[in-house]
């Protein structure tokens, strides 16, 4: 059985297109801004405990994925 | 008479150069060269920045204090982090900071929006308003912090007898950064006054950015102004006011200067921003340590909003 070089194949085309640097990056960046969010919200001292960890997080993601393919 | 192996000193410029120092430079690769000219700025860089901040992330995970150098350093592993973000002191702290940020930012954007649409219709005598616009953005925080004090002054200040004038209270009869409630709108309002200029021009470059050619294609198919404000403009414009956006609330959640000038933080903590919080805990209190975990927990949120700047302008310049 021969592939063709367009052939879809199954659960690749989704990796292929989430693991590129647009969407990661869009992803890291949500999660900065909620970390942010959470850092200054009013309603919830749980949230605000763990506001640091979500932007750090965000933004070591970020800086990985920003070195990914285009 | 440049000869290179000239024995004598040879001028370039005003710099006169020993004939054996040319040689040498002049026996260096392009990439050696690039290195010898980048050093002095990356030696600087760390000195300044890295070290700094290194240093800064060590410390927050002792119980140093700088008021007493000489006492033994203990590890307290992230003992101060928990304690920061545990504490609804801070807690409080982000929650004024939060508001002077978010009305800040909103004031400023829909007034600094406002006043590019304006200026961009290119009326009569329109360089000159810029001008007159632009004057409180030229004008230093310290200078603005002290001027304003003295306009918000309850007996002799501008700002009352305007607000006196426009709502028949008493000039008298309120103070501006004595009182709980309005104080925080006090800072509020002055940095809306300094810094919508400033929105100004980055939103008036997103409208001259749009091409004319699409406001004419609208009037052929005979869209009204309202339909292109909202199809054409706005679209078009946003990139560059979410620029606007984050670049004031980067430079907000780090606000200090102008805050300390006009309330110090006052009444009670009602005007205590998260660096004022700080300033307090690292100059008042000495706890070095403390005061650098949390420093720590700022500039994280500062350099993520950072990212997030830098993509939005990534995005602003592709276009």
């Amino acid at each position: 059985m021969s592939l063709d070089a367009h052939t879809p194949m199954p659960g690749r085309g989704f990796a292929d297109r989430i693991l590129r640097r647009g969407p990661l990056e869009a992803i890291a960046t949500t999660i900065i801004a909620a970390g942010v969010v959470m850092l200054m919200q009013p309603f919830s001292l749980t949230l605000y405990s763990w506001s640091f960890a979500t932007t750090l997080f965000g933004t070591v993601l970020f800086t990985i994925v920003s070195k990914v393919r285009e | 008479m440049n000869d290179l192996s000239a024995p004598s000193r040879i001028t370039y410029g005003a710099v006169l150069v020993r004939p054996a120092v040319v040689r040498r430079i002049r026996g260096l690769s392009d990439k050696a060269l690039a290195w010898l000219f980048i050093t002095p700025t990356m030696v600087l860089l760390l000195a300044i920045n890295i070290f700094p901040l290194i240093w800064t992330i060590y410390l927050s995970f002792t119980n140093y204090r700088a008021n007493r150098p000489n006492a033994p350093v203990k590890w307290l592993g992230i003992d101060w982090y928990q304690t920061i973000l545990t504490d609804p002191d801070i807690w409080a702290a982000m929650q004024v900071t939060a508001h002077f940020v978010f009305w800040t930012v909103v004031i400023e954007t829909v007034l600094g929006f406002g006043l590019a649409f304006l200026i961009d219709k290119k009326f009569r005598g329109h360089g000159v308003w810029t001008t007159i616009i632009l004057l409180p953005m030229m004008l230093s925080p310290a200078v603005v912090g002290n001027f304003w004090t003295f306009l918000y002054q309850p007996q002799i200040g501008l700002f009352n007898y305007v607000v006196a004038f426009l709502t028949g209270h008493p000039a008298s009869s309120f103070q501006m950064l004595g009182d709980v409630t309005l104080s925080p709108w006090a800072i509020v309002i002055v940095d809306a006054w300094m810094w919508t200029p400033y929105v100004m021009l980055i939103c008036l470059a997103g409208l001259r950015s749009i091409p004319d050619y699409i406001y004419e294609a609208a009037e052929v198919d005979r869209a009204s102004k309202w339909r292109q404000f909202w199809s054409i403009t706005l679209p078009m414009a946003l990139p560059f006011i979410m620029l606007a956006v984050l670049f004031r609330g980067i430079e907000n959640f780090k606000m200090f200067d102008m805050v300390n000038l006009l309330t110090g933080g006052g009444p009670g903590s009602t005007t205590e921003v998260a660096s004022i919080t700080l300033k307090r805990a690292a100059f008042e209190s000495w706890r070095t340590g403390y005061s650098s975990a949390f420093a720590i927990i700022l500039f994280v949120t500062v350099f993520g909003l950072a990212n997030i700047y830098v993509k939005a302008l990534n995005r602003v310049k592709s276009r």
